[in-house]
């Protein structure tokens, strides 16, 4: 005799504690196997493409702080390196050694957010979110002290950074990145061995390289399934030939490999800094742009690698003051196309490490 | 009927307080029935606030700490929010199921403190089948999950129940077996015997079977790392997810009464009791529940939770077998070797202990694979 | 997957648990006990010196979401004068583009970040609420004199 059995339709509903940010999955599931899986998103567009039409290239600035909320330096980052290379325009060393500072702090304060996120998800009660969110105020203060917001900073200008760092800076800089290794190193003994997780985390969701280029995947997500691709290496952007750093790369692509792959960059973002800070001198931090900013009519794409992957704007324009057409390169939605491959065939607990895993901000999706 | 006849005056005859009584024996025992049932309820909410604060230290914060003196009054805040709230029944819901859940599922929780011992001899009826009593009682308390998850019209509720039917359902037997070590160590099934037998703690002479008890009764009570039932984050909540008002205050006084039911279970068992010098026996009983406690507590603020199929894959492949060893050596023990000093039994039996959970973590396997489809 | 290393894992990770537990807090009691912000911060208001402003309205040209609205006008000298400035603070974010577009350095953002409001009409200010006086705290944000007057900031690296 057949036993006959029926799928049910259940909605990851947009209000849900571990999909981050207002993001909906229909899962077609049969028993707690998970058959069949449609997203939907678009509950956080704010037309912020068309909005940038109107306004000019400076006050563009604020809106790229608010696609990825949790990064929003590097956002910055992406806009003006765009916005340079249709103009042409020149930055100071000063101004290039800061923007890499600031970036590469943010690199961190996101990765710690999306490590301490994925724990949550998998059920570790909060400790070891709070733990991170502990090292992540620290990284906090030191933004308010330079620019005096603690997440939307619309820190960088067109042509260097907007002011210079006050002198309490540099030092409680050194004591922060003095401290931050041995937590880290903390951190990881807390749950990297930890049975619980390894059995959660190993073999699950694991995409193939072939794959994960096929879906032009980037940043951390398409690292850790091997493939050696990081833009600041492939790339070069500001000032990333002078330093020395290694991009980790992970072997199988799978949840406890992109997490490895975090917090491995979050060591050479530390060394990094440590660089910087020797290599900086003190001079210009902008160089001087007329009042009313008009770029030679043309294209121009620029991208760099985000915390989440690749980050690029595209900027059409026509000769006036305002952009003709301003696109930006989610990296978050282009890294979600791999996500209906990966659920097909887990249950219902796995789905829920597998899109904590690929560490995505609704913002960006959404724009 | 004749049966239930010649039961009932052998089992109230061991009661020794009585007889002396005004109001004769139903006074005695409806007296003490209210007592202890204020007594639960008001541990429940001490717990409650314990647990708050002892997360907060473990995760470097304050917890509640603005009503009343360093927060004492919060459970009640709690509950008189939770007791005005709106009480909603869903549009399709199965409205008895709906209404008897919370009561099926906190009563068998409340009679578990008929037979434990407070001090000697004191507990409200000293059965002398005490520890079978516990057994039976406590796997009633799965319907009323059950009756929740089903009742309630949500699919999310449904997976919650399905889940909770395997794992409660799974782990009873691991916890029976080792009962069973305990029982042929002291002889008797009565709880204040099994206290009065413990010369020295039988967490020396057993370690093997309190690990394995206290696994398995965190998994019964649906405590991290087996909170899969009520996982917020994966099923939001699991069956409380469409209650509100009086019967989700049930619910929750339902997790939190079973905790203390376990930990003062473990520590007749397992601690000695009431047992200890200097003090009265009482304030030793409620130190070591205490102490049980803030270990499960410890265990929940670390680790993170396990799937289903591997919290079953546990129970069956790692719990089992190494229950039914450990009975087969307390037997060998008892029968063969009776009259050996104990603590050379108790280093022999953490050797063993040593030896099994070695030999069980290189040689199996505790989960499946990706399901092809 | 295995259980391997029996548990020693598990066990390495309640050391550190315990370990931060016996850290002291790092809470902050509200009311009682407040931080010092930043020096340079973006608080949730404007301070106008009137003395030093010449009426050219680069702050509105510069706001990305129109928040000042500036009516302005020529008197018999020629001179600009200002007639109505109207800032509504329930829709400014906050970015500081207008305190950098300020030939003058005549406007300057508030250090203060208590200024909620019962209801969305109480915060639209006039001219005259702008106006800065002994008690509004201007913020060092593009302003390195207002900087040197504030206290210092209290930072979390620096707590034990």
């Amino acid at each position: 005799m057949v036993l006959k059995t029926e799928t049910f339709m259940l909605n990851a509903g947009p209000q849900h504690p571990s999909t981050h940010g207002v993001f909906r999955m229909r899962l077609t599931l049969d028993g707690e196997v998970i058959q069949d899986m449609e997203p939907v998103f678009g509950y956080l567009h704010r037309g912020i493409e068309k909005l940038a039409e109107g306004l000019s290239y400076s006050q563009n600035m604020v809106f790229t702080d608010r696609l990825d909320y949790l990064a929003s330096m590097t956002n910055n980052h992406a806009y003006v390196v765009s916005v340079e290379k249709l103009a042409g325009v020149q930055v100071p060393e000063r101004a290039e050694y800061l923007r890499v500072i600031m970036a590469e702090l943010m690199r961190i304060s996101s990765h710690l957010m999306a490590v301490g996120f994925l724990l949550n998800d998998l059920g570790a009660f909060m400790t070891p979110l709070l733990y991170m969110y502990r090292e992540r105020e620290k990284i906090l203060d030191l933004f308010d002290m330079v620019c005096g917001q603690r997440l939307t900073y619309n820190y960088m200008r067109i042509g260097g950074v907007s002011q210079d760092v006050p002198e309490e800076f540099l030092p409680a800089l050194k004591r922060l990145i003095d401290s931050l290794p041995r937590f880290i190193e903390e951190y990881e003994q807390l749950l990297m061995t930890n049975e619980i997780m390894l059995v959660r985390t190993k073999d699950v969701g694991t995409l193939s390289k072939e794959l994960a280029i096929s879906y032009s995947a980037a940043g951390p997500v398409l690292r850790a399934s091997g493939v050696k691709w990081d833009i600041r290496k492939a790339d070069p952007y500001s000032l990333y030939s002078r330093f020395n750093f290694e991009v980790p790369v992970g072997t199988k692509g799978d949840v406890y490999d992109r997490y490895r792959v975090r917090i491995a960059e979050m060591h050479q973002s530390i060394s990094i800094i440590k660089q910087a800070m020797e290599q900086i001198q003190p001079g210009d931090i902008q160089t001087k742009i007329s009042r009313i900013f008009k770029p030679a009519k043309g294209e121009a794409y620029g991208h760099i690698e985000g915390p989440k992957g690749e980050l690029g704007f595209y900027l059409v324009s026509d000769g006036s003051a305002n952009p003709y057409r301003w696109h930006m390169r989610p990296p978050s939605l282009i890294n979600l196309t791999a996500l209906r491959e990966l659920l097909i065939g887990v249950k219902i607990a796995d789905a829920m490490a597998i899109f904590g895993s690929i560490d995505i901000c609704v913002g960006e999706v959404d724009r | 009927m004749s049966v239930f006849h010649n039961i009932l005056p052998a089992v109230f005859d061991s009661a020794p307080l009585a007889s002396d009584w005004p109001g004769g024996f139903w006074a005695h025992m409806i007296i003490f029935i209210v007592i202890l049932f204020i007594f639960v309820i008001f541990m429940a909410m001490a717990f409650i606030y314990f647990e708050r604060r002892v997360i907060s230290r473990f995760q470097i914060r304050i917890g509640p700490n603005r009503i009343g003196p360093f927060g004492l009054l919060q459970p009640v805040a709690d509950v008189i929010k939770i007791l005005i709230k709106e009480d909603i029944v869903p549009f399709n819901a199965d409205k008895i199921l709906h209404l008897l859940a919370p009561m099926a599922a906190i009563t068998p929780a409340i009679m578990v403190f008929a037979v434990i011992p407070f001090m000697n001899g004191a507990s409200l009826v000293d059965l002398n089948i005490g520890i079978l009593y516990i057994v039976a009682i406590s796997s009633v308390s799965v319907i009323g999950l059950v009756m929740a998850g089903w009742g309630s019209n949500n699919k999310y509720a449904l997976i919650s129940a399905m889940r909770v039917i395997a794992q409660v359902v799974s782990y009873e037997i691991p916890m029976a077996l080792v009962i069973i070590g305990v029982v042929l160590f002291s002889g008797t099934l009565s709880m204040n015997g099994i206290v009065q037998a413990q010369s020295i703690p039988y967490i020396l002479l057993q370690p093997l079977g309190f690990v394995i008890y206290f696994l398995a009764a965190m998994a019964e009570i649906n405590r991290t790392p087996f909170d899969m039932l009520e996982a917020e984050g994966e099923i939001v909540a699991g069956f409380n997810i469409e209650y509100s008002g009086f019967k989700f205050a049930l619910f929750f006084l339902t997790e939190y009464t079973e905790a203390i039911a376990i930990s003062a279970i473990i520590t007749t068992l397992y601690l000695g009791g009431w047992k200890g010098p200097f003090l009265p026996p009482v304030l030793w009983f409620l130190i070591k529940v205490f102490a049980v406690f803030a270990l499960i507590i410890w265990v929940r603020a670390t680790l993170p939770r396990l799937r289903i199929d591997q919290v079953m894959g546990f129970a069956w492949k790692c719990m089992l077998p190494l229950a039914i060893i450990n009975l087969l050596i307390t037997a060998c023990q008892v029968i063969f070797l009776p009259d050996l000093s104990q603590w050379v039994l108790v280093v022999a039996n953490f050797v063993i202990t040593g030896i099994l959970i070695v030999l069980w973590s290189r040689f199996f396997r505790i989960t499946g694979d990706k399901v092809e489809t | 997957m295995k259980l391997k290393n029996y548990g020693e894992g598990i066990a390495k990770g309640m050391v550190i648990t315990m370990k931060n537990a016996l850290r002291r807090p790092i809470t902050t009691q509200y009311p009682e006990q407040k931080l010092s912000v930043s020096k340079r911060t973006r608080g949730n208001m404007l301070v106008w010196d009137k003395s030093k402003c010449i009426s050219c309205s680069m702050c509105a040209r510069a706001c990305p979401v129109n928040c000042i609205t500036m009516v302005t006008s020529r008197d018999e000298n020629k001179k600009l004068q200002m007639d109505k400035m109207d800032y509504d603070a329930g829709v400014c974010i906050f970015c500081g583009l207008c305190v950098e577009a300020c030939p003058q350095s005549c406007l300057y953002m508030d250090s203060d970040y208590e200024k909620a409001r019962y209801s969305r009409k109480d915060l639209k200010f006039t001219k005259e609420d702008l106006l800065m006086t002994e008690k509004s705290k201007p913020s060092g944000y593009y302003n390195p004199e207002n900087a040197a007057k504030l206290p210092e900031q209290t930072l979390l690296i620096d707590r034990k």
